[in-house]
């Protein structure tokens, strides 16, 4: 087993951590959103990357935990129970709706998970009462002053993070990981082979929510206002599988790094070409697809091996 | 305001919608690619539709003709330089190129129209039938793209290269083999799907204000219809859309105009649970 | 004692039907030929009793419990098992972590590693134990086809379906294919063979099955199947059955 990606991997989870005490509250944010998009980049890799079902679900399950943590906040509940109960009703939810459409395969699944970010939005909008509808929620501020909140939240999303990273080490060593790679390549043989292929997609799918559902409710309590358009973000939705295709789907190390490549790449194109930012991701997604099919980390490989 | 009002509205803007689809049902039948490009290239038609009305006061029942031609030059040279170097790929593939070259397209659309709604208004009149109120305009957007919709059917079941289309969706490996040139049918069709949209959105400019907003908005109707009129066939798109248009103006009109849209959406993810090849359509492929 | 039964078991898709009231027993340790005419609906039979398939009539009893309707991944782990006649392995995965697929779920093997153990006995016995690092679609079809078997062996089944194992083997991979069964069969594990080559289902089963149409059109030991003119008149003709069809010495 070789060490040195675990080490690579430690080291930058040290340094992320250090950035409070190394520089400005600019960093300290950069590094919450390179910690937050490495675990929800780590959530999809269960279903898009080891199971190869082509989700489009990360914001459904963002905007929900976002919203149901923001509520539970609102009400009274203490902040950390509230980011664990919105897990919790996330990862419910996707185990049921699961059951539904993990049926489809291909094409029809991934417009069926695309549908569900929609259908949430409009229910968020539609049920204003109680979530205010298009004018947007607010959610308690925490107490304290910018450098502890921001150290609060940096360190919310890094522990997430390594949540999801450590699930991941689990599953891709043990029987669902080897299962699921089954499934991907065949799913027909998978289940004659002796696969539970239903039970087995709806973990993994289950497993894509649960953290984030976590991150979304921590992101409503660190940003103190959520909307429908911002939470059940479609372009959210298809950043996530973007940023693992860039780093290597179906791996423990692939999602963290192509999170972090593309979220620095973002903070400087945002800086540089403001008026053009989307063009230009538009223009790294099309790159990507057509020289880097197998992401950064197969480069490597190659290299590696030759 | 009745029943009737209802149900008129209703077909009369999914007979618009219809048309919208049917591009995006043939492509995504076809080439098995879902061109997230679609909804850009309807508010593409409608802002060239605008300002040829605008500034050179053609009329956008004229302007369906030009924008139709640029749109299906725009659609085949994406296709043929772009996409078919992916489209045997897996869907993640297709959708997040067409997805990113969207993005492309709609940051330029963007500065160049800016996303402030247009709207080309032709002052028609209106027909009285029986308390059912028909703005004209309306109805002949209608009109035109029912007509648009039985020139694309029929093109399809006459022409040679809608044999040949019709051919390569069914069996795209014995269509090479007889002969059929797959990537020029491939890029023909994409084109098709451009032109259609394009057409689509001259039309849309008279019913709707056209802005870079609603992009999404269209893309997301165009599945729904898909869905329930099943893939790559036009008489699926034209009840997908009817039904869509009927749908959205009854869940409107008892509740609101957002939960008309909730409304298409749930229908969509039922159907893709119970139904998938639609209501009509084939099996599409996965 | 018989360890499958098969009672009545029909199947229409639409307006075809694939199987029409199909009944037989398999007893254990049996080797079982299910021969008949192409289209004959030989595999279909096999997709109902691996559960690929709904029954439209009918029950499938397996070791005296009823297991109708079962999915496929459990009529695995209960002991079905089956090849397909085109070999299906899992691409990407080497040749041995394939195997240890059919070891550690089917097979129920306690932990990863000693699936591999016994993934690597499976691949000694099919003759594959050099491969086993090798990627699965680097083999060639005959190796493709032994490794279905190491993979349906490493599922430890109670009955064995094969599907048309030797097709596109030559003459003498088919001798090696025969050998391997042999030795299966010497475990102790009841074998059903769908073959279209005479030779190798008159050399190994005991008994005959003979679908037509769906039909279930004779069932018996090897040489009277053989001469019964329903069978000739199926694969070759009424005319050559009437000319042919007394019981006659082959």
């Amino acid at each position: 087993m070789k060490r040195l990606p675990y080490v690579a991997f430690a080291l930058w989870f040290l340094l992320l951590a250090a950035v409070p005490f190394l520089a400005s509250n600019y960093f300290v944010k950069i590094a919450t959103f390179l910690a937050m998009y490495a675990a929800l980049a780590l959530s999809w890799n269960f279903i898009g990357g080891y199971t190869g079902y082509p989700s489009f679900s990360t914001a459904a399950f963002f905007g929900l935990g976002a919203y149901t943590g923001a509520l539970l906040q609102n009400a009274g509940l203490w902040v950390g129970l509230a980011w664990a109960c919105a897990a919790v009703v996330t990862t419910v939810f996707a185990a049921v709706i699961g059951f539904a459409i993990l049926r489809m395969r291909g094409h029809y699944f991934a417009i069926g998970s695309i549908a569900l970010v929609e259908a949430l939005m409009l229910v968020a909008s539609i049920l204003a009462d109680l979530t205010g509808g298009g004018e947007g929620l607010n959610v308690k501020i925490m107490p304290g002053g910018p450098d502890y909140i921001g150290r609060v939240f940096l360190y919310t999303m890094l522990g997430i993070m390594l949540a999801a990273f450590i699930t991941t080490v689990l599953v891709d060593r043990g029987r669902l990981g080897f299962g699921l790679r089954c499934i991907q390549q065949n799913e027909d043989a998978a289940d004659m082979v002796g696969i539970d292929t239903r039970r087995y997609k709806t973990a993994a799918f289950a497993l894509s929510a649960v953290f984030c559902g976590a991150i979304g409710a921590a992101y409503a309590s660190w940003v103190a206002y959520i909307s429908p358009s911002d939470s059940f973000s479609i372009l959210l939705t298809l950043k996530v599988p973007v940023m693992v295709l860039l780093g290597g789907p179906g791996t423990i190390f692939g999602p963290i790094v192509g999170s972090a490549a593309f979220v620095m790449m973002e903070e400087t194109i945002w800086s540089k070409y403001l008026e053009y930012h989307q063009a230009v991701l538009g223009l790294v997604i099309v790159l990507l697809i057509f020289f880097l099919p197998g992401g950064v980390l197969r480069v490597f490989r190659r290299r590696a091996a030759a | 305001m009745d029943y009737g009002q209802v149900v008129a509205n209703g077909l009369m803007i999914g007979a618009v919608y219809a048309c919208i689809a049917v591009g995006f049902s043939l492509v995504w039948g076809v080439l098995n690619v879902i061109n997230m490009m679609h909804g850009s290239f309807i508010m593409l038609g409608g802002y060239l539709t605008f300002f040829a009305w605008l500034h050179l006061k053609v009329s956008p029942i004229v302007s369906v003709v030009p924008v139709a031609a640029i749109l299906f030059v725009v659609g085949y040279l994406i296709q043929y330089l772009m996409i078919n170097r992916v489209v045997m790929q897996p869907v993640l593939t297709t959708l997040t190129l067409t997805f990113g070259l969207d993005m492309i397209l709609y940051n330029f659309m963007n500065l160049w129209f800016t996303a402030t709604p247009r709207r080309v208004v032709l002052d028609l009149g209106r027909l009285d039938l029986g308390g059912v109120i028909l703005p004209l305009d309306r109805v002949v957007a209608m009109g035109l793209a029912l007509l648009l919709t039985g020139l694309l059917y029929t093109v399809m079941r006459t022409s040679r290269i809608g044999r040949a289309i019709v051919a390569v969706r069914m069996d795209r490996d014995a269509a090479a083999l007889m002969g059929i040139r797959v990537n020029k049918v491939y890029a023909i069709t994409f084109g098709i799907g451009a032109l259609m949209a394009g057409a689509c959105g001259a039309l849309v400019a008279v019913v709707f204000p056209i802005t870079t907003s609603v992009t999404g908005l269209f893309l997301g109707k165009a599945f729904v219809i898909c869905v329930i009129g099943g893939l790559g066939s036009v008489p699926g798109a034209l009840v997908g859309g009817l039904a869509l248009g009927l749908i959205e103006a009854f869940a409107g009109f008892w509740f609101s105009p957002q939960t008309a849209i909730l409304a298409g959406f749930v229908i969509m993810l039922v159907l893709l649970v119970v139904r998938p090849t639609g209501l009509v359509g084939r099996r599409g492929y996965e | 004692m018989s360890i499958l039964e098969i009672q009545g078991l029909s199947k229409s898709f639409g307006g075809v039907q694939a199987v029409k009231n199909v009944s037989f027993s398999l007893a254990e340790g049996e080797i079982v030929g299910l021969i008949g005419p192409n289209g004959a609906g030989k595999t279909t039979l096999i997709n109902l009793i691996t559960g690929v398939f709904p029954v439209s009539a009918g029950r499938i009893v397996f070791q005296s419990r009823d297991v109708t309707g079962q999915r496929p991944f459990q009529a695995a782990r209960s002991g079905l098992a089956r090849t397909f006649q085109i070999v299906q392995p899992f691409s990407a995965m080497t040749v041995l972590e394939n195997v240890v697929a059919g070891a550690l779920f089917a097979g129920a093997a306690p932990s990863r590693a000693e699936a591999e153990r016994e993934a690597m006995a499976h691949l000694e016995f099919a003759g594959l134990a050099g491969e086993a690092r090798r990627p699965a679609a680097s083999l060639t079809l005959p190796s493709r086809k032994r490794l279905e078997l190491a993979k349906s062996l490493a599922m430890k089944p109670k009955v064995l379906l094969l599907d048309e194992v030797n097709a596109g083997l030559n003459s003498a991979e088919i001798d090696q294919a025969l050998d391997i069964i042999r030795r299966i069969s010497a475990r102790g594990i009841t074998i059903v063979i769908v073959e279209h080559l005479m030779k190798v289902v008159l050399s190994l089963s005991q008994r005959i099955i003979v679908l037509h149409h769906g039909e279930l059109i004779s069932a018996g030991r090897s040489d009277e199947v053989v001469n019964d003119p329903r069978v000739i008149e199926a694969y070759l003709g009424s005319k050559f059955a009437a000319r042919y069809g007394t019981a006659r010495p082959v």
